[in-house]
């Protein structure tokens, strides 16, 4: 195994509960290509949207145990499928950089961050360090006769000076990546649109209004499925899909699936470990759609 | 529109602590108005975001922390990501709210108790326990028809954890939290 492809990997909470099916998928995958995914050991939180909004060196520092926790492992990169994971550790990196900031970060903790490693998104090294190629040679049942609309959400780009990865208002990572799958993708407008975030407990309103907007557009699209590389885009796109039907009297019945599940399904791999059967609305119509290979070929 | 007599109401101490909290330059703001244009919350703001910017470089600290739309920011980063004079606009709505907490300004209650109940729950556990996170935040707001019609759903299908995953080290995360409350409290 070559040791580049090696990471310190951190799940993120919801990977443990909500998005398990994201969590394991992205293992099952990331595994069939050849990376090598080592658990950061006794990980915790990030402190997600709430940390940041309370406080930028508490916030940083609920990442930071992490980071610091990761530079013990002997690997250059920290990887992780989620972006608000993904924004709190990068941004967390980010501002260390300052000396004053590192200070006050550290003294919260109780084994000090060296800051020495990078972070990015599992996506980021699937088309950076893995690569296209790789992909689509892998690739052992090709997603054809399937149109997706690829829904990226708002953070896994943003900031740019952050993140330095793909572009903040037209990402295309995740196109590429299901292009080579063999899906049919739809140039989808609204791919970096809010979907409401992490107000659907508080504020339910909000997020039926942000993401129906985004379900009806990809409807109307003539999308079979939404793609998303996040737990909270999934989960108000997916779960609350009856919520948004029910105020706004639609009747949305559109697959949401994790770009994850979808590159699992391409590379053949047991769907017993893409967790499929979790997702609330049913994407068997969808995955029956799937030409076989034979067939497609004539 | 309300006029605002600058030489009365204009708090300058408030200009420069959002300044220095943030890091940002909030007088290179020039109104284009394009932090408005892409906020996907601007339809539930009670003051728009680029006004937000203007008061603030008036100096209108009551204003601003009694909005609603600074609690309603979903720290998307459009903003920051557009603005064509490089200010960290989402980072300026975060030490808004970062004030608006320590000084008691609350203005949507709910919002600010799931951020508490999820802060609650990394405390406690090392690791947010989502279902009893909800289940905080239900308790303290008395809000027991949140998202219900959900839970056949959500367990039909095992996607919530009905246990917490407590880490080894949640006494080094639990410390974070305190050692962060108690130098705020100085």
């Amino acid at each position: 195994m070559s040791s580049e492809l090696t990471y310190a990997y951190y799940p993120g909470c919801s990977g443990l509960s909500t998005s398990l099916d994201y969590e394991r998928s992205t293992r099952a995958v990331c595994s069939a290509l050849g990376m090598t995914l080592k658990d950061i050991p006794d990980w915790s939180c990030c402190g997600s949207t709430p940390a940041h909004t309370v406080d930028h060196v508490l916030s940083a520092a609920l990442s930071a145990r992490n980071l610091a926790l990761a530079e013990s492992m002997g690997v250059q990169s920290v990887l992780t499928p989620c972006p608000s994971c993904l924004t709190n550790l990068k941004v967390a990196g980010h501002r260390m950089e300052k000396d004053d900031f590192k200070k006050e970060v550290n003294a919260l903790l109780d084994h000090p961050c060296a800051n020495s490693l990078t972070t990015k998104s599992v996506l980021q090294a699937l088309v950076q360090d893995v690569g296209m190629d790789k992909i689509a040679e892998r690739v052992r049942k090709p997603l054809k006769g399937i149109k997706v609309a690829p829904y990226y959400g708002c953070l896994m780009n943003r900031p740019p000076e952050v993140m330095d990865f793909d572009d903040p208002e037209n990402p295309v990572s995740m196109d590429r990546i299901l292009q080579a799958l063999g899906a049919d993708v739809l140039d989808f407008p609204l791919k970096v649109e809010c979907c409401g975030g992490s107000f659907g407990v508080a504020r339910k309103d909000v997020v039926v209004h942000l993401s129906g907007k985004l379900l009806g557009l990809a409807r109307d699209m003539g999308a079979d499925a939404v793609v998303t590389a996040c737990p909270l885009c999934q989960m108000n796109l997916d779960l609350r899909q009856s919520q948004i039907n029910a105020h706004l009297k639609e009747t949305f019945n559109l697959p949401v699936f994790y770009y994850t599940q979808l590159a699992g399904v391409a590379l053949g791999l047991d769907p017993d470990h893409l967790l499929l059967k979790k997702l609330v609305v049913k994407p068997w119509k969808v995955l029956h759609k799937i030409q076989e290979p034979e067939a497609a070929a004539v | 529109m309300e006029c605002i007599r600058l030489d009365s109401s204009i708090n300058s101490g408030f200009i420069d602590q959002v300044a220095r909290e943030s890091e940002q330059d909030p007088y290179l703001c020039y109104q284009c108005g394009n932090c408005t244009a892409g906020c996907p919350n601007n339809f539930v703001y009670d003051i728009p975001v680029h006004r937000i910017m203007r008061l603030l470089q008036a100096g209108q600290k009551e204003t601003i922390l009694g909005s609603h739309s600074i609690w309603l920011c979903a720290t998307c980063e459009s903003c920051t990501t557009r603005c064509p004079n490089n200010i960290d606009v989402a980072r300026i709505m975060d030490v808004l709210r970062h004030m608006a907490r320590r000084e008691g300004y609350v203005t949507e209650k709910r919002v600010k108790q799931f951020n508490d109940s999820f802060l609650h729950s990394v405390q406690k556990h090392g690791r947010v326990f989502e279902l009893g996170t909800v289940m905080r935040f239900v308790a303290r707001t008395g809000r027991f028809w949140t998202d219900v019609e959900l839970g056949p759903k959500v367990l039909a299908r095992g996607k919530m954890a009905t246990r917490a995953h407590n880490i080894q080290g949640k006494e080094q995360v639990s410390k974070i939290i305190n050692r962060f409350l108690g130098d705020e409290r100085k």
